[in-house]
């Protein structure tokens, strides 16, 4: 009999700090997975937790992590050559066939951008979208995560990048990330489909924002947070409704979504 | 085939069970319970007969035998990962008829909810031999006619407790043990009527505005996430893991798994300081419809089996027999 809770022995390649509290890992993981798939990476004593999967290509696999806690502390004090252990992928991840012959918007707030940092990159360079529009939101300019691909995204047109708050060196735009819906070419409704990730706040502000700009709720897509303590539907935490995130999501229509009442 | 037994048979039938099994029932803890001079019934390894309570209902539910409260997972040193190994015996359970169906709802979340088998319960489990103490008049607390699991196909040995002892052996496995023991026809009855009924709403009476509604409010006012209804319920299912730290140098340490419970503070926390169903009420809620509306959509089948254990131990006397009902009251008068 497998047993699905035994984690593997990952090597980390490289370290990249994006902002002082969050770090991309490369990790020699080869396994096939989608964006807004997860892992549940750990660190021997000091916890397990899942991590999207960021970025990944040729056999290597990239998590962006946030130090918020007791786990994400331990792994911040890893480099490379180190090892940590992973299980995974788990999740079902952005299907994308979804969105072929999309207007595609991609609304991301925060951290909320790993877990789709590799769809924009696909879609981005490929013409299975109809267009891509990414609107970016972060706190401060220090918040940025993957500074050089952002603002080539930004510079190429493709993306639009707003902060809540910044000091007179900041040029570009401020305010928040509800503040920019209006901006997106949401002119074919049968064709526009949004993906939002982001902090609980933000899903919920923009994608009523988006219903008022009379987005179809089955043309929206969210990725949800919860609690997980196995990811393999057994735990019980991240539970909602009928639905396990960890099963069904954490990638779940809107229409679907909504329907789940925590 | 159906046996008759004597007292002093049962307790040699006992005895010859033990070289093979760990035998577990319903026994007194003498001063256990949570006032002075309180028994407290609850499922322990019992030798003979007279180690079997059968006139009181169990505070806790069976599934700790084959679900520890606490579990090493594996054990990690220097980057190998290492399981522990379990008890080579098999296990056997005088337990009633509800609580075979409740762990029917176990093994539908540990072993088919998602593609992965939990591999700690699974291999506990498997050991896991059913003997049905036959149930016709229940308890006080007792719903279970109305969660419609107060009759079960899922034994191995089925049997009726008096003078003599009517057994119902349905597992091979266990002939032999009975072999040469006068044989009597015995089919075994179940409960028909509880003295407490419950009225279960129609799956589709549920509907959004019954989360919003006002009737989960009391719930936050008397709850105090003591989780005692999780933790005695035989159909809680839920865990949270848990890392020890031996010594960070070489990475030694061991994963674990605890029981968490819904009504239990931090169980849906987030970073970043956000927390789902921070109000009692909403886990008086969530647990609610689980157990009565959501756990059937994916399963077929209520998760709740009405033994009424969380009404019985529940220390601000909620009744979740009562909530059920009032759900019900909601529901119908829209
Ligand atoms: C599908 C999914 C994908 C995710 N992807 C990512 C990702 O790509 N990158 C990422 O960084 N995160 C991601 N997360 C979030 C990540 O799993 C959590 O941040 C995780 O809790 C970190 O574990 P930890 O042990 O470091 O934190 P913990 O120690 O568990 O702390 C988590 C939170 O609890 C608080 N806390 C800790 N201890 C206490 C206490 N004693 N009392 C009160 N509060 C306390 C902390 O302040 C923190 O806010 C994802 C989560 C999910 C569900
Ligand atoms: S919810 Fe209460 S009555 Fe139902 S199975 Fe659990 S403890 Fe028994
Ligand atoms: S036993 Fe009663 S007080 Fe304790 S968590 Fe359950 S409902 Fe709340
Ligand atoms: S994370 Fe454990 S059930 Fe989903």
């Amino acid at each position: 009999m497998k047993n699905p809770f035994l984690p593997e022995k990952i090597k980390i390649l490289e370290v990249i700090p994006e902002t002082s509290i969050d770090y991309t890992y490369v990790l020699a993981l080869d396994k096939e997975v989608k964006p807004g798939q997860f892992f549940q990476l750990s660190v021997p004593g000091a916890g397990e937790a899942p991590i999207s999967v960021s970025d990944f290509e040729d056999g290597k696999l990239c998590v962006t992590i946030r130090k918020v806690g007791r786990l994400t502390n331990a792994l911040f004090a890893l480099g490379p050559g180190d090892f940590l252990f992973a299980r995974g992928p788990y999740g079902n991840g952005f299907d994308y066939r979804d969105f072929a012959g999309a207007d595609l918007k991609v609304i991301a707030g925060g951290t909320g951008l790993a877990p789709v940092k590799k769809l924009i990159k696909t879609f981005a360079g490929s013409d299975s979208v109809s267009s891509l529009e990414v609107l970016l939101g972060f706190k401060t300019p220090e918040d940025i995560l993957y500074g050089d691909e952002v603002r080539a995204w930004v510079q190429s047109g493709v993306a639009t990048l707003t902060v809540d708050k910044a000091d007179d060196n900041w040029e570009g735009n401020r305010g928040l990330i509800t503040g920019y819906l209006k901006n997106l070419d949401l002119s074919d409704r049968a064709r526009c489909k949004c993906i939002v990730v982001g902090p609980p706040i933000m899903i919920k502000f923009v994608t009523a924002e988006l219903l008022l700009l009379k987005v179809a709720e089955d043309n929206i897509w969210v990725s949800l947070e919860r609690k997980m303590s196995c990811g393999i539907g057994k735990c019980g935490h991240c539970k909602i409704g009928d639905a396990y995130v960890c099963l069904e999501g954490p990638v779940f229509k809107f229409s679907e979504a909504r329907r789940l009442l925590d | 085939m159906g046996y008759q037994l004597s007292r002093e048979q049962f307790d040699s039938f006992l005895a010859r069970l033990q070289e093979e099994y760990r035998v577990f029932g319903p026994a007194v803890d003498v001063d256990g319970g949570a006032l002075a001079d309180t028994d407290r019934i609850t499922y322990k390894e019992v030798r003979c007969l007279g180690d079997l309570e059968l006139n009181r209902k169990s505070y806790f539910s069976p599934k700790e035998i084959f679900y520890p409260v606490r579990e090493t997972l594996f054990r990690f040193c220097q980057g190998d990962t290492t399981e522990p190994q379990i008890d080579g015996k098999k296990t056997a359970i005088f337990l009633r008829p509800c609580d075979i169906n409740g762990i029917d709802r176990l093994d539908a979340i540990f072993l088919k909810n998602g593609p992965l088998e939990d591999f700690y319960y699974k291999r506990r489990r498997d050991k896991v031999r059913f003997f049905l103490i036959e149930c016709t008049t229940g308890f006080d607390s007792c719903f279970c006619v109305s969660m419609n699991a107060n009759r079960t196909e899922l034994f191995d040995v089925a049997l009726r407790f008096g003078d003599e002892i009517l057994a119902d052996v349905k597992s091979p496995e266990f002939e032999p043990y009975f072999a040469g023991l006068a044989q009597k026809p015995f089919e075994v009855r179940f409960i028909e009527k509880n003295s407490k009924e419950v009225r279960l709403p129609g799956v589709a009476d549920i509907t959004p505005d019954l989360f919003e509604h006002e009737l989960w409010k009391e719930y936050s006012a008397r709850c105090i996430a003591c989780g005692r209804c999780n933790t005695s319920c035989i159909t809680c299912s839920c865990f949270t893991m848990q890392d020890v730290s031996l010594g960070a140098e070489n990475q030694m340490g061991e994963r674990r798994r605890i029981w968490a419970g819904c009504h239990v503070n931090g169980f849906a926390d987030i970073a970043g300081g956000h927390g789902y169903r921070q109000q009692k009420g909403d886990r008086m809620r969530f647990k609610t419809m689980h157990k009565i509306y959501d756990y059937y959509l994916r399963f077929g089948k209520h998760q709740c089996v009405g033994c009424g254990r969380c009404d019985d131990v529940c220390p601000q006397y909620i009744s979740f027999a009562g909530c059920i009902n009032k759900v019900s009251d909601v529901a119908a008068e829209r």
